[in-house]
């Protein structure tokens, strides 16, 4: 389908702006257009990136849940299915700003797998990768060992902002606080930084926040959601346009409230189940039919285009990927 | 004679601690993201392990954060001995809704109090 520029609510005009989200996965693909807070589905052609980089725009891509050093049966092969979305990224015909990684780098914190990581990383042709961590990657020492390899601005701690092609970086830690209950939680400390963090930018500057597990509660009853994520969407309600990147939940969700946007990334590792999937108690890795993982797994990118407050979002599963003619065979 | 006889005492109690402890050594395994059993009792200085079985890491975490263990991977184990009396409530602290208690009690017959907020 051809890619048909999406109105400005009539409701309100010049504030409530378009979103265009493409979710693809097993085979097939469809545009999601939100406008004023109401999802619209269109059939795409099923072809991966049926909406066009505006050439124009800033862009730059989402992984996540690489789980370096995961070897089980869902998926013994990570690195390969990492590097598979590297050369996909790598060969994309727009080169992304940066791509940003919503956490689980590693599976079990070990420095080998850390230092693993950041070199395969290092195989993005992007100046910068930014992380956040995920649960896995706090075991064994909080984030000692993480903020080892991916401590963005030096100050030893999960959270961080930065500024690129206009828009405003946030990053949290959402994975050390578990003791609340069923959720983990951002904490007194981090939501006081983030209060203080926006205070100095103008609500008319694109925000994008990424955090591990998700800024509203998708499952409680998995740990599927942030406790006190209310308290971090107050502080960001008067800004124009919120982007929320998440990850955890191995697949595409969405969810609009207000002039913020919430969305989950799809692994690079293996995928979980859809909450209280029939027949599925628990959220451990879904060991799929063989040749249909690549359709599970994927990347993000994201474009922002100047003069519009909406982000463009495309979803494309790694089997779907442009590739360059010299990884065909390589990889997964 | 006298000696003899406290020393064989001696060694009876020795023996009798041993076996105590030997048949309260506990296992609680975990199995699609649950503690089995949930509950146990056991006797001061017996020893608790947990074994994972499943694809995902879990650990071991104190509610009060008096013990955690460290990553349990597929197949790993974690030890723990309990010598005071008490009831030791724990979490998973990657997947917090597993969660566990461990009461440890001199008399095995008492019953364990029901917990606070459970």
């Amino acid at each position: 389908m051809s890619h048909t520029p999406i109105p400005e609510s009539p409701e309100q005009p010049g504030r409530r702006h378009a979103l265009a989200c493409l979710a693809a996965w097993t085979g097939g693909a469809i545009v999601w257009s939100v406008v004023g807070g109401v999802p619209r589905a269109f059939a795409a052609d099923g072809h991966g990136l049926a909406v066009p980089i505006p050439a124009a725009g800033f862009h730059f891509v989402q992984i996540s849940d690489t789980h370096i050093g995961f070897d089980k049966a869902a998926n013994p092969d990570v690195v390969g299915s990492l590097r598979r979305a590297i050369a996909g990224i790598n060969a994309l015909p727009v080169a992304p700003a940066l791509v940003v990684h919503t956490g689980d780098v590693s599976h079990l914190s070990k420095p080998a797998q850390f230092g693993q990581a950041r070199e395969l990383l290092q195989e993005l042709h992007v100046d910068r990768v930014h992380t956040v961590p995920g649960e896995h990657d706090a075991l064994d020492g909080g984030l000692d060992g993480y903020l080892k390899v991916f401590d963005h601005d030096g100050k030893r701690r999960g959270w961080y902002s930065f500024d690129q092609g206009g828009v405003h970086f946030i990053g949290l830690s959402n994975v050390l606080d578990f003791t609340m209950g069923t959720m983990t939680s951002l904490g007194d400390e981090q939501l006081a930084w983030l209060k203080q963090d926006l205070a100095g930018v103008s609500h008319s500057t694109p925000v994008v926040v990424l955090a591990h597990i998700p800024l509203w509660t998708i499952y409680a009853p998995w740990g599927w959601g942030t406790a006190d994520a209310d308290r971090a969407l107050a502080l960001l309600k008067p800004f124009g346009s919120v982007t929320v990147l998440n990850g955890h939940v191995h697949q595409v969700l969405q969810k609009i409230e207000g002039n913020i946007a919430l969305h989950t990334a799809m692994s690079l590792a293996y995928p979980l189940p859809t909450p209280g999937q029939n027949g599925i108690g628990e959220p451990g890795p879904v060991t799929v039919p063989a040749g249909t993982l690549g359709t599970l797994l994927g990347s993000r990118e994201v474009t922002v285009v100047r003069g519009r407050h909406a982000l463009a979002i495309v979803d494309t599963p790694i089997e779907r990927m442009p590739l360059p003619a010299a990884a065909i065979g390589g990889g997964r | 004679m006298k000696t003899l006889s406290l020393s064989l005492a001696v060694l009876l109690a020795v023996a009798t601690a041993d076996s105590r402890a030997a048949a309260a050594v506990a296992t609680v395994s975990i199995d699609k993201f649950m503690f089995s059993p949930m509950e146990i009792t056991v006797t001061p200085g017996s020893t608790v392990a947990w074994v994972n079985h499943d694809q995902t890491p879990h650990t071991i975490a104190a509610r009060d954060h008096a013990f955690a263990s460290g990553a349990m991977d597929t197949g790993d184990r974690y030890e723990r001995t309990f010598t005071a009396e008490g009831d030791f409530s724990y979490v998973c602290s990657l997947h917090p809704f597993m969660t566990g208690v461990v009461h440890v009690r001199a008399n095995r017959s008492a019953k364990a109090p029901a917990l606070h907020g459970r």
